[in-house]
């Protein structure tokens, strides 16, 4: 059962260096006053994992803005003109990954996998230092897991047993990354009693839920 | 009629009532505007759904709901939400019937350059290497040179997205297939010779004895 706690109870367990996945596509699907009280503890040297370092001001970005980001594991940084300068001057790493490949590899950490075949990428810079495999005449990438320290998630509903629903296109990197790291902090719209969410709506089970952090 | 306009209104050309589709930003994205009558195209986003239509006014947007380029949209009845792992599995499945995409350089091998110029700040990959494996047709639109530079090359010289991969290329004076392994030019724009064509052309390619005009 996921056990229902504050703000400050979650950032007590976040330290410096730790890997964090941030869901969300553009800041859809983020909890912003999660990455708030990150900001403001201004925990250093961490390795970002997400779709993207969205916006400057919205999302994941503003942990770049706040230097908190050592190494970033996105498909993109575009929308963020700051990832850019801090990627140019050497101040970040950034792995480019393929947004299918990441998310799909996060699937493959959190569903205890070592890893899957893709063709994206075949031929590209992106197959450095990976072995290439051929199955029934065609080639493919070994793209190996991905999990994280800490997850952070933004559900529509969640009750009292962690069980998840999410909004359109807000559910985006969510799903997988609530499977995918040690502890998962969920941050949602509405918290309701064990019983009140159809049990065919859920679509994270709260057995991959360790918090809901009340904001 | 300007450049994108030329290739916007050839793109739509291509499309079959009913296919899905996934569009990049810019021209790919215009063509919608120049579907023939009783075409329509089901617009597939990377972020997760299917089926979305007109953006969305400041008063009505939902906070949830953005197509890929993060613009507030609708999705339309029939569309559907879905995450991530099942928008990818939707691409790299074969799924999408096309995919329209710009280029910085393509060749006459069907390799495809769109993501990075070496010494400049990368916005990154995105689902563009996804998309071009995944989708049954590739379709690339683009301006046929870039400041004069030739972007229909022997062999791309920068960062690829894929191998062999494009099916198609539309710019505002030609239309290329890849047909067994080559570039075939199958259309040129009103009053562009084949000729004209090879001096704004890197790539070797043959010309198709029905080479037609592109009717815009």
């Amino acid at each position: 059962m996921a056990k229902i706690i504050s703000i400050k109870e979650a950032m007590d367990m976040i330290h410096d260096g730790m890997s964090i996945m941030v869901a969300g596509f553009l800041a859809v699907g983020t909890p912003e006053k999660l990455i708030d009280a990150l900001v403001e503890k201004n925990t250093k040297d961490h390795t970002l994992i997400a779709i993207s370092t969205a916006y400057p001001n919205k999302g994941s970005g503003k942990l770049v803005v706040n230097k908190q980001i050592k190494k970033a594991i996105v498909s993109h940084i575009g929308t963020n003109p700051e990832a850019g300068r801090q990627y140019i001057n050497n101040e970040l790493e950034i792995e480019f990954v393929p947004q299918g490949t990441l998310v799909e590899r996060i699937r493959c950490g959190g569903f205890g996998m070592g890893g899957f075949l893709t063709p994206t990428g075949v031929g590209t810079e992106i197959e450095e230092g990976k072995q290439r495999i051929t199955v029934d005449g065609k080639d493919y990438l070994l793209e190996k897991h991905l999990r994280a320290d800490v997850a952070f998630i933004r559900a529509h509903k969640a009750d009292k047993n962690g069980n998840l629903t999410y909004r359109k296109a807000a559910r985006n990197s969510n799903m997988v990354m609530a499977t995918a790291a040690d502890i998962t902090f969920v941050v949602a719209d509405e918290i309701v009693e064990v019983g009140d969410l159809d049990q065919d709506e859920i679509m994270t089970p709260g057995i991959f839920v360790d918090y809901l952090v009340q904001v | 009629m300007n450049n994108r306009e030329i290739i916007a209104r050839r793109v739509a050309q291509e499309f079959k009532d009913g296919d899905f589709v996934n569009l990049g930003i810019g021209i790919p994205t215009l063509s919608t505007a120049y579907l023939p009558e009783g075409v329509n195209v089901i617009l597939h986003s990377e972020n997760g759904h299917y089926n979305f239509g007109p953006l969305t006014c400041e008063e009505d947007k939902d906070p949830d709901s953005i197509n890929a380029s993060g613009e507030f949209c609708v999705v339309r009845n029939g569309g559907v939400f879905f995450d991530s792992t099942v928008s990818f599995g939707i691409i790299r499945g074969g799924y999408l019937d096309k995919t329209v995409l710009g280029a910085l350089q393509v060749d006459q091998e069907g390799n495809l350059a769109n993501w990075k110029i070496p010494g400049r700040v990368v916005p990154g990959i995105g689902g563009g290497m996804d998309l071009v494996v995944g989708a049954k047709k590739v379709i690339i639109a683009m301006e046929h040179t870039a400041k004069g530079e030739k972007k229909i090359l022997k062999k791309c010289t920068i960062p690829l997205t894929a191998m062999g991969e494009v099916d198609m290329i539309i710019t505002e004076k030609a239309v290329f297939v890849r047909e067994n392994g080559g570039l075939v030019l199958k259309e040129t724009y009103p009053g562009v010779t084949a000729d004209e064509i090879r001096e704004l052309t890197e790539a070797d390619f043959t010309v198709d004895e029905n080479l037609k005009t592109m009717s815009i």
